[in-house]
């Protein structure tokens, strides 16, 4: 038919041109991608922006006292006002976190994937897990506050319940939950081959687990762990709940871990942050810089630590 | 009765005589070759949950012989053989009607723990799965939980002789298992298995990750190990259980997709002279 | 040997070690043991919340449960006030982080390539551990005098508005990454199709992906709102202390959760059987049953965003 030949050519034009063409009406195209992209580099923005801000702030202190603000306890003074409790204070709370929540979350989530059967005790405890963590933290500061301050203050007789050791047990419940997902996360990614394997050879449950899946699942483990512990060291809804002191008070050694008054770093940055002094304010943002560290280091550190124990093996 | 010695099957022909059993199409062993058998099967129904995978088998497996479970997928083989060693416990809902007797014992009565079981009977399966640890200790594992006081090098060496892995590896114990090529691996996972000093050792389609040459190095060594051990071999490759094995068990799917028994006896007879149409349309490859 | 009775070789027994067998039943008797712990927490939580808080309100007149303002230390509990707080601060939030947190979603999911994913990612992660205590500085000192008084001058130095741009930006991560990862689990037969049929990536983010993972989308949002309900320092910080019942985000203010540590931390700390005292679990009754509320429906909608797939 002669008519096709005609039209091929005229078709040949017009499909060059449709196809060229389209590149100009691709205009909303690249503008929602730039919208979009735009979106996130807000949010990067908006952090570089922060952290810039309390460097600035913070610079002034540093300068004038440098190492000096890390090592003087509190005071009325802005000129004078240290960290070094808080230091204390966090370091203390860390230790007891990492020694409560990493055992019982780990166990937690060990029975959950590698003993528990599918029963409805079992879902009601991950249900139930899942749950707690996403109580508000300071739901977990009522909890500090009415069992943990009141059973402090019975086992110690004279001191106040406010101590230590309370926010401590605070802060470990309130990161369990984190540790127990993470964990069951890195204990879900080691191969099902590795324990029947180790099962063929006639090994028992807890055989197979400690001997082979603790060792392959031990990088997200430890990872999970140390950011919920990150996590926990940032917190101060709880502490002021349970009882951490504002303002200042009178130093802190291992004898009154029962008895003493406390404080912690994100506490003390409440406090200064809520003092109509602007010296406090420049206070607060070095006190910041410093936590902000402490949270950066963990998180290093968990990814150093992942990167450590995935050996190639 | 006499078998003729080239059959006209380009691969039967090919395969050594692996049977003494020659010319027997039957399904029933002469008294004394009853009494050897080391597993007996009984009566026995595998359950998942509800669904029936294996129905009504009795089988025995004769010791120090290469029996071989074949049929179609999806029906029942490999479920049939982790009855043997108590590796379905492991599967939430499984569970066992009727007895396996091993050596007279009765594998699922209740005082008999599991975790024995599987020392004394090994499992090498589908895809080599070696423990993400050296050469050394994926062969000590086994013997270093189940108690062994012994000289464990002396016993990581002749299980790596008899798995016919001790020269390739010899210089390089300290190095990962999962360093090895894949026929190497499988062959450290047989390995592991001796290493416990089965008398059983159940293979689930060992060979089906690897290809020809890694194959056929497998099948030999298995040819050693049958001196020493009872060897039982789920496979799909009909032509290696015809070349591999003395025994065969022909195994299908019914209508209620259960799987069960359809003929078992010696491999020849299986292949050459079968006493079911199922089963001679199955190895002639009309179906499967 | 003809009749050889069938017999294990000597000295083989199936029995197993009995010392063995204990460790195990004991080894799992300790990991049971550990999550039913679990459960006791939970059970803490509701009864020491549950026991101050009827204690509160059979303590006090119902009427006084609406007032001017919150002023418990003057037994005046005007539960409006801090729910309104809440609400404001809350809405507030999810304006800053919905559009971010899900434009950056599709960005990271269907623009990105998978290096720039790998390095960007991480950073919203850093944006998500911030501490919120240091996100409420942020907004007293920077957001107030540089964003909220230029553009509002009879702002307060204390006000919702700040407090409420402080917890958006620290729910942009939360936003971000669950809606991403619901967008990336959409299978990629379902992209190609539509590029096949010749339609472009906006056409193909926003009318395949986007609707196919709608459920995890909707998770995200859930999950952020109850994370930004349940925020308390930045509110703390940025927004001073709950007062006069107010509608105004400019004004001071203070939210269920920031009343709660007001209330804890005054000077005159409360304890014991006051009124005052037990209307802080009052308080943390409300916001326990809210979050608990939206978590359940939120997770149901994560489980459905995974189920599809």
């Amino acid at each position: 038919m002669s008519s096709i030949g005609s039209s091929a050519t005229a078709t040949a034009a017009s499909v060059r041109a449709g196809l060229t063409g389209a590149r100009r009406h691709d205009a909303w195209g690249l503008v929602f991608e730039a919208l979009l992209l735009a979106s996130l580099l807000l949010s990067l923005a908006i952090l570089f922006v922060l952290v810039a801000d309390v460097l600035a702030k913070a610079a002034p202190v540093f300068a004038d006292r440098g190492a000096g603000f890390l090592t003087s306890p509190l005071s009325s003074n802005p000129a004078k006002a240290g960290i070094v409790q808080g230091l204390v204070g966090t370091a203390i709370l860390a230790a007891i976190v990492a020694g409560l929540a990493f055992p019982f979350g780990l166990a937690t989530a060990i029975y959950l994937e590698e003993y528990a059967a599918d029963t409805k005790l079992t879902r009601f405890i991950q249900v139930n897990v899942r749950n707690l963590a996403g109580v508000p933290s300071v739901v977990y500061g009522l909890l500090g506050l009415s069992v943990f301050v009141a059973f402090m203050d019975t086992v110690d007789g004279t001191g106040s319940g406010r101590n230590v050791v309370a926010g401590g047990i605070t802060l470990a419940v309130l990161v369990l939950p984190i540790v127990i997902i993470t964990s069951i996360e890195a204990l879900r990614a080691v191969p099902n081959a590795i324990r029947e394997a180790g099962y063929g050879v006639g090994a028992s449950r807890w055989e197979v687990t400690r001997q082979l899946v603790l060792p392959s699942a031990a990088p997200g483990i430890l990872t999970g762990t140390v950011l919920a512990l990150s996590r926990a060291l940032g917190e101060t809804a709880p502490l002021l709940l349970a009882g951490a002191v504002l303002g200042s008070f009178s130093g802190l050694s291992l004898s009154s871990l029962f008895t003493g008054s406390y404080t912690a770093l994100p506490v003390i940055v409440y406090d200064w942050s809520r003092k109509p002094q602007d010296a406090f304010r420049a206070d607060a943002a070095a006190a910041i810089v410093v936590l902000l560290l402490i949270t950066l280091a963990a998180n290093v550190i968990a990814v150093l630590l992942r990167n450590r124990y995935e050996r190639a093996w | 009765m006499v078998m003729p010695e080239t059959t006209g099957d380009p691969v039967l022909d090919t395969m050594p005589r692996a049977t003494g059993m020659v010319g027997s199409a039957t399904s029933s062993a002469p008294p004394d070759e009853r009494a050897a058998a080391v597993i007996r099967i009984e009566n026995l129904d595998a359950y998942y949950s509800a669904f029936r995978a294996v129905k009504d088998v009795n089988l025995a497996f004769e010791a120090r012989k290469i029996t071989a479970l074949i049929g179609p997928s999806g029906c029942g083989k490999s479920t049939l053989l982790r009855t043997i060693n108590r590796m379905n416990d492991l599967v939430p809902g499984a569970r066992v009607d009727g007895s396996v007797l091993y050596h007279g014992v009765d594998l699922y009565s209740k005082d008999v723990d599991p975790v024995e079981v599987r020392r004394r009977i090994g499992m090498v399966f589908q895809k080599a799965n070696p423990f993400p640890k050296s050469i050394y200790d994926n062969v000590a594992f086994g013997p270093r939980i189940n108690g062994y006081k012994g000289n464990m090098d002396e016993l990581v060496e002749s299980s790596l002789h008899r798995a016919a892995l001790w020269d390739d590896v010899k210089d390089k114990l300290k190095q990962s298992g999962l360093a090895l090529s894949g026929g190497q691996q499988q062959r450290l996972c047989i390995a592991r298995a001796i290493a416990t000093n089965p008398d059983v050792i159940l293979m689930d389609e060992p060979c089906s990750a690897l290809d020809p040459r890694a194959t056929l190095q497998i099948e030999e060594l298995m040819f050693e190990l049958k001196e020493t051990y009872t060897i039982v071999i789920v496979t799909h490759n009909m032509q290696q259980a015809a070349r591999a094995s003395d025994h065969t068990v022909f195994l299908s799917m019914a209508e209620d997709r259960a799987g069960y028994v359809v003929e078992e006896g010696p491999t020849l007879g299986i292949f050459t002279n079968p006493k079911s149409r199922l089963t001679e349309d199955y190895v002639s490859g009309r179906f499967g | 040997m003809a009749h050889a009775a069938p017999v294990l070789p000597a000295g083989m027994s199936l029995h197993g070690s009995a010392r063995r067998r204990r460790r195990e039943s004991v080894v799992r008797g300790l990991f049971l043991a550990a999550s039913l712990a679990t459960i006791l927490i939970s059970v803490f939580i509701v009864a020491a919340v549950l026991f101050e808080a009827v204690g509160f309100l059979a303590q006090i007149d119902l009427g006084k449960l609406v007032g001017i303002g919150w002023f418990p230390r003057r037994g005046i509990f005007d539960v409006a006030t801090i729910v309104l707080g809440t609400l404001i601060v809350t809405a507030i939030a999810m304006v800053i982080a919905t559009p971010i947190g899900l434009a950056s979603a599709i960005y990271l999911s269907e623009y990105a390539t998978p290096r720039f994913r790998r390095s960007v990612k991480p950073i919203l992660e850093v944006l998500a551990g911030i501490p919120s205590v240091v996100l409420g500085f942020f907004a007293l000192t920077l957001l107030t005098p540089a964003l909220i008084k230029p553009l509002f001058a009879d702002a307060n130095s204390f006000n919702l508005a700040a407090a409420g741009i402080g917890v958006g930006i620290l729910s942009i991560p939360l936003v971000a990454s669950v809606a991403e990862d619901a967008m990336r689990a959409v299978p990629q037969s379902l992209r190609e199709a539509s590029y096949g049929l010749g339609a472009r990536r906006i056409t193909t983010s926003l009318r395949v992906v986007f609707p196919a993972a709608v459920s995890g989308i909707v998770a995200a949002l859930i999950l952020a709102t109850s994370r930004a309900i349940g925020e308390t320092m930045v509110v703390a910080v940025a927004a001073g202390a709950p007062q006069a019942r107010t509608i105004n985000p400019l004004d001071p203010g203070g939210t269920m959760t920031s009343a709660m540590v007001t209330l804890a931390t005054g000077s005159d700390q409360v304890t014991g059987n006051s009124a005052a005292f037990q209307s802080l679990f009052f308080v943390g009754l409300l916001l326990f049953l809210v979050t608990l509320a939206l978590n359940v429906v939120g997770d149901a909608f994560v489980r459905r965003a995974r189920q599809r797939y």
